[in-house]
């Protein structure tokens, strides 16, 4: 009953100010929609920025690194062990790449409960022979199916069907880059030197672009079956193991695990890729920052038609207050025209975020190094209306709470007697 | 004498500001039930500044007040708010009326308030209401299509929604010509008679007061005849 004495108090309050309330709304309804408009865009734009390098990227990577022995000889004899040995020029032995026992380590992380996935892969050096001159180049030996469940590996392959490579025997996919340089189309057969000097014809099935001119220039893509016989190497030859955990944040303390538990070198995303997350999270800051202005400004146009709202209903609330309201009621009244200011303002400006973000979904981005993306990138994240919604909730009624006070505060005695 | 209503005993005010002065000494009176009393005096006397001590909206004072049988001393803003909904009705020299709603909604605001009665049958009590008052054809019309006789007595219905013990006027006619007083007055003099309604008029109209039961005369800060 009280509630909707409040209400209908409030609500006849604002229709008798409509004009002014429609304004404060509005400014509410403006400061959402570019805040909406402006987070799904930036965000989406960080997603793709940020999915250029995280999808194509392991979560981790297990991979065995030629690097001299921690423990010298010299450290395990007993008659030097209170010194300090300096040891120069130490050499890395002849060690291999391939990680060892890498059977039992695929089947140990498919039975982990926190990984997605795994893609063993075979990275080689190779050089491309173009006629008299040799490209330097590297393929990577890859299980095509996991590799594209995993790392969206199709999406990045521009022309040819990705199946091909494992389907048709000794065939490459080729970067965009290389293979233009090599002037190759698709079922052309290219020769390829590895670094021991074998040759082997592999025919082009596709190419893939990833983006990023470095990779597309150097890199091709070749079944795991292939490289292995291209390196001259037994089946269960492989240089890294990459992981994708269903959770991203937990991979620092998965691959610390990892790197004690098959003593391999294992790095993390966050380590590998550190540059990519600041350089969101500040965007995303900027953002916010932006947006988190707008509505303080809208903030202070509901403080002022507010606070004159209380000077022109100065004999109401008067009146209100002799006739028995308390002062909380009164507070209670202008917090709910506040609010449903707010609320108001905010609802429309939830709707026309979305048919912003919309619209700058349909605009078309076309770009040569993103081969995925045709128009603008929007991210439809709920949470970024969430966010809105209840930020237009708190700032309006931080701007109703003083002038509410104020109103709540009057005393009905010094109106009624100064007429 | 009848059941005391209302009742103050040694109430004194000061006003502090621009400089310290004594407005009300010592005041003890007490009014009783169904009686039509009148606050006369010269402007300046304190006669106003007592009735809003004795409405609670002014808690600024000494000396004790007793509404009802209770004490009003070391009350709650929220709990007096709920004394004068429920107990007292007023009535203003200047209408005070909410243009926002229709006359009826006016009358029922302080019921609603309360919220004793039910929506629908509060509608029909202030539809008594206003026909006792003569006004009942106004009620959806809005304050500001009325004359000023007819929004005092819009007023004067708004006081009496809630059944209060007693009804205070502050110059109640003060705004008014001869003719709407008259009309005033004798709406008052009804509710006293026919109704018992306890009522509380600070006037400074000579003629008004002398057709009360009993008048109160003031004089700087004290009751000099009552």
């Amino acid at each position: 009953m009280k509630f909707s004495l409040i209400g209908s108090i409030s609500l006849s309050l604002l229709m008798a100010r409509w004009k002014q309330t429609l304004v404060a709304a509005i400014g509410v309804t403006f400061s959402i929609t570019m805040f909406i408009a402006l987070l799904s865009f930036m965000s989406g734009l960080n997603d793709l920025l940020d999915g250029l390098i995280l999808n194509r990227t392991a979560h981790i990577r297990l991979y065995n690194e030629i690097q001299p022995s921690a423990v010298q000889p010299i450290d395990r004899s007993g008659r030097f062990k209170e010194y300090y040995n300096f040891i120069r020029s130490v050499k890395p032995k002849n060690e291999r790449v391939q990680i060892y026992n890498s059977g039992a380590i695929l089947k140990s992380l498919k039975n982990d409960p926190r990984v997605l996935g795994i893609a063993p892969k075979i990275t080689a050096q190779v050089f491309y022979t173009v006629g008299s001159i040799e490209m330097t180049g590297i393929i990577n030996g890859i299980e095509v199916e996991e590799e594209d469940r995993l790392f969206l590996f199709k999406d990045y392959v521009t022309e040819g069907n990705y199946i091909n490579l494992k389907n048709i025997p000794n065939s490459i996919i080729l970067g965009k880059g290389a293979a233009e340089k090599m002037l190759t189309t698709l079922g052309d057969l290219i020769q390829v030197t590895t670094s021991k000097g074998e040759r082997i014809q592999l025919k082009v099935v596709g190419y893939f672009q990833s983006g990023i001119q470095e990779i597309d220039n150097v890199q091709s893509y070749a079944s795991i079956t292939t490289t292995q016989k291209l390196l001259g190497e037994s089946n269960n030859y492989i240089t890294d193991i990459q992981v994708k955990l269903k959770d991203l944040n937990i991979a620092p303390v998965v691959a610390k695990e990892y790197g004690q538990l098959f003593d391999v070198e294992a790095v993390d995303i966050q380590t590998a890729n550190a540059q990519f997350e600041t350089g969101s999270s500040v965007r995303n800051i900027i953002s916010y920052a932006v947006g988190i202005t707008l509505l303080i400004v809208a903030g202070f146009g509901i403080y002022n038609i507010l606070n004159m709202m209380i000077y022109e209903k100065m004999d109401s609330i008067a009146i209100l207050k002799a006739t028995g309201f308390s002062g909380k009621d009164v507070n209670h009244i202008f917090i709910s025209i506040a609010l449903s200011i707010g609320i108001f303002g905010g609802l429309l400006g939830l709707l026309f975020g979305y048919g912003l973000a919309y619209l700058i979904d349909q605009v078309p981005f076309d770009t040569a190094a993103l081969p995925t993306i045709k128009t603008y990138p929007v991210n439809y994240n709920p949470r970024i209306y969430l966010i809105g919604g209840a930020f237009s909730l708190v700032t309006t009624y931080l701007a109703g709470f003083l002038p509410s006070r104020k109103a709540s505060k009057i005393d009905p005695v010094i109106i009624i007697r100064g007429k | 004498m009848s059941k005391k209503i209302l009742e103050a005993i040694n109430i004194s005010k000061y006003f502090l500001d621009p400089v310290h002065i004594q407005v009300l000494k010592k005041i003890n009176f007490s009014i009783g039930e169904g009686e039509f009393v009148s606050i006369m005096g010269k402007s300046g006397c304190g006669k106003s500044t007592l009735l809003y001590i004795l409405s609670t909206m002014d808690t600024d004072y000494e000396g004790d007040l007793f509404i009802d049988g209770t004490s009003m001393k070391n009350k709650k803003e929220a709990e007096l708010a709920k004394v004068r909904n429920e107990k007292i009705g007023f009535v203003f020299q200047f209408h005070y009326l909410l243009n926002e709603f229709s006359v009826l909604r006016n009358v029922m605001l302080p019921g609603l308030k309360l919220g004793r009665y039910s929506e629908k049958e509060l509608e029909s009590r202030a539809y008594d209401k206003l026909r006792i008052l003569g006004i009942e054809n106004e009620a959806v019309k809005k304050p500001n299509q009325l004359s000023g006789g007819e929004k005092q007595r819009v007023a004067i219905a708004r006081a009496m929604i809630n059944n209060p013990i007693i009804i205070m006027g502050d110059e109640p006619t003060g705004n008014l010509d001869k003719k709407n007083s008259e009309i005033v007055y004798s709406i008052f003099k009804e509710l006293a008679e026919v109704y018992h309604q306890s009522l509380l008029i600070v006037t400074h109209d000579n003629e008004f007061a002398s057709k009360t039961n009993r008048i109160i005369e003031m004089e700087d800060g004290q009751i000099i005849k009552s």
